[in-house]
């Protein structure tokens, strides 16, 4: 079976998912230097989902066009925006590039539906990013820390996290 | 029938199978495994937040300690993720010493990890002792070539950090010689002896759909029966210019797990031996010498992915124009691999679960980094 191109891919999402696909904004990654040369915002082609049809485009794309292997979910801080970027990427069983799916929630209510119930293979991505970055993943059915201990407060991963000091550590003394 | 209770118990922190700190909360009604939990994060440091924190080639010897039995291919993965990110061209000897050095790794840590796996099924040190004398043979050439036998360091942004010695060829022709026989000798030890054979065959099976589901990369994902491999799905590097087999098995159980790693090995002799032979055409250097390796890439994102030894390993990289990257992520084949654990070993014994996992072959600091 031939594959869609990406272009062909998202009309297809579009018609089949109205309302589901976001227009990309362009993304300032860090605060401009007050000189020197001028970096430019982050532009994606990728596809941009809701984050509450986020479930159902992954669903789709497996179920409709055979995208069957879930290979990463990354998070993006970026702090100046206010938002967190997750990065789905999904690979054809039988070969090919990858079908990336974005979606942007507030980094003050960082909400997804979880994906583990429908594809268990998300399991530890989605614990890892709740872990790192406290993205609360609705529905999870262990949604525990996966590297820290229990106790541990704060996501470390964050843009904003004190990167020194001990204030996590004993801070009763 | 005797009523029995369900108990839980803890496997690890410290358990010589888990190979690292690994935790099992494990639940048995009297020997059978009625659920398990892994439990780790005992050697988490943040390896992502540390690289943020540092320049893109100061990550290069830190992909190192991730997989530390393939320093080799992280070093690959991730240079591959900064080219693609900065646009860096590689020449073609460059791929091919990179191809090599990727294929070396993987021979050695397949012997490495059915080594330790035989082991963990209580064949105590002597098929290990195998695995590692050819190990040492393959960490000589590293030696050489890149003047590090573990964390060897080799890659740069555009090549490698150095051209081959000039006796690197020769001994490399005489280590595929000898290689074969030692991969026949070690399929012999299992599956000419009864003993072992009980212990893997039909232990741990994670059918096919469910490996797919489960997002499992590499030789548990091929054991499955999915002739999945990113050197043949999405070709990188050189590897769509070799002539070689993806294997895989039809169960799914240790024993086929076992048998892919086998074969793979085979496999990567087979690609050695074009790799010897097309390497004095290929064009250019050992490096691009326009790439420099202070870089600042430009504001984007990129991902890149090989066919680590372990299975799918990637990278994924956010630049914000500076020196450093704004994100780093690594998608670790031993991490994703393990969550299927509970699933693969619900319904066997607790002598089980040790084989299991050691047919998986997990590096503790590829999991928590």
């Amino acid at each position: 079976m031939a594959r869609l191109s990406p272009a062909e891919l998202r009309q297809q999402m579009e018609r089949d998912l109205p309302g589901a696909l976001v227009e990309a904004a362009p993304l300032r990654v860090s605060q401009p230097p007050a000189h020197g040369p001028q970096p430019g915002p982050l532009v994606t082609d990728d596809i941009l989902v809701a984050p509450a049809r986020i479930v159902e485009a992954a669903l789709y794309l497996r179920d409709t066009h055979g995208y069957a292997y879930l290979s990463d979910i990354a998070v993006v801080d970026y702090l100046i925006e206010g938002l967190f970027e997750l990065v789905y990427r999904f690979y054809h069983p039988e070969g090919g590039g990858a079908v990336v799916l974005k979606t942007r929630v507030p980094r003050d209510e960082p909400r997804v539906p979880s994906l583990t119930p429908h594809w268990p293979g998300a399991n530890f991505h989605e614990r890892e990013a709740l872990d790192l970055y406290g993205i609360i993943f609705d529905g999870h059915p262990y949604p525990r820390r996966i590297y820290m201990w229990d106790e541990f407060e704060g996501w470390p991963m964050r843009k904003d996290f004190p990167k020194q000091g001990d204030k996590y550590i004993g801070e009763e003394e | 029938m005797l009523k029995t209770e369900e108990l839980q118990i803890n496997i690890g922190p410290q358990h010589p199978s888990t190979h690292g700190v690994f935790r099992m909360l494990v639940t048995v009604d009297g020997e059978t495994i009625v659920d398990l939990k892994p439990v780790f994060g005992y050697l988490h440091r943040n390896h992502e937040q540390l690289a943020e924190q540092n320049t893109y080639l100061q990550n290069m010897p830190y992909t190192d300690r991730l997989d530390y039995f393939n320093s080799m291919a992280n070093n690959h993965a991730y240079a591959m993720a900064v080219e693609k990110l900065a646009g860096i061209e590689v020449p073609e000897r460059a791929e091919y010493i990179r191809v090599l050095m990727v294929e070396l790794t993987r021979i050695l840590n397949h012997a490495g990890a059915l080594g330790f796996m035989i082991n963990d099924m209580g064949m105590w040190q002597t098929q290990l002792a195998f695995g590692m004398r050819e190990r040492e043979k393959i960490l000589d050439l590293f030696e050489s070539a890149s003047g590090a036998r573990l964390m060897c360091n080799y890659f740069r942004f555009g090549g490698v950090a150095r051209d081959l010695p000039d006796n690197f060829i020769p001994r490399l022709k005489e280590l595929l010689t000898a290689l074969p026989a030692f991969v026949d000798e070690l399929e012999r030890l299992l599956r000419e002896n009864e003993i072992l054979m009980q212990r893997a065959e039909g232990i741990g099976i994670l059918p096919k759909e469910l490996a797919l589901s489960y997002s499992v990369t590499g030789p548990v994902l091929r054991g499955s029966g999915i002739p999945y491999d990113v050197r043949k799905a999405e070709p990188y590097s050189v590897y769509d210019r070799f002539d070689f087999d993806v294997p895989v098995g039809s169960v799914g159980d240790v024993y086929d797990r076992f048998l892919v790693r086998i074969e793979e090995m085979r496999q990567s002799c087979r690609i050695l031996e074009q790799v010897i032979e097309q390497l004095p055409d290929a064009k250019g250097g050992h490096i691009n010498p326009k790439a420099r390796q202070s870089i600042r890439p430009p504001v984007g994102d990129a991902y890149a992915r090989i066919e680590s030894p372990k299975g799918e390993l990637g990278f994924y990289l956010v630049s914000d124009g500076s020196q450093k990257p704004y994100r780093y992520k690594v998608r670790s084949p031993s991490f994703i691999n393990l969550t299927p654990l509970g699933d693969m070993c619900r319904g066997y014994k607790v002598a089980d679960v040790v084989v299991i996992l050691g047919s998986i072959d997990i590096v503790m600091g590829e999991v928590d980094r």
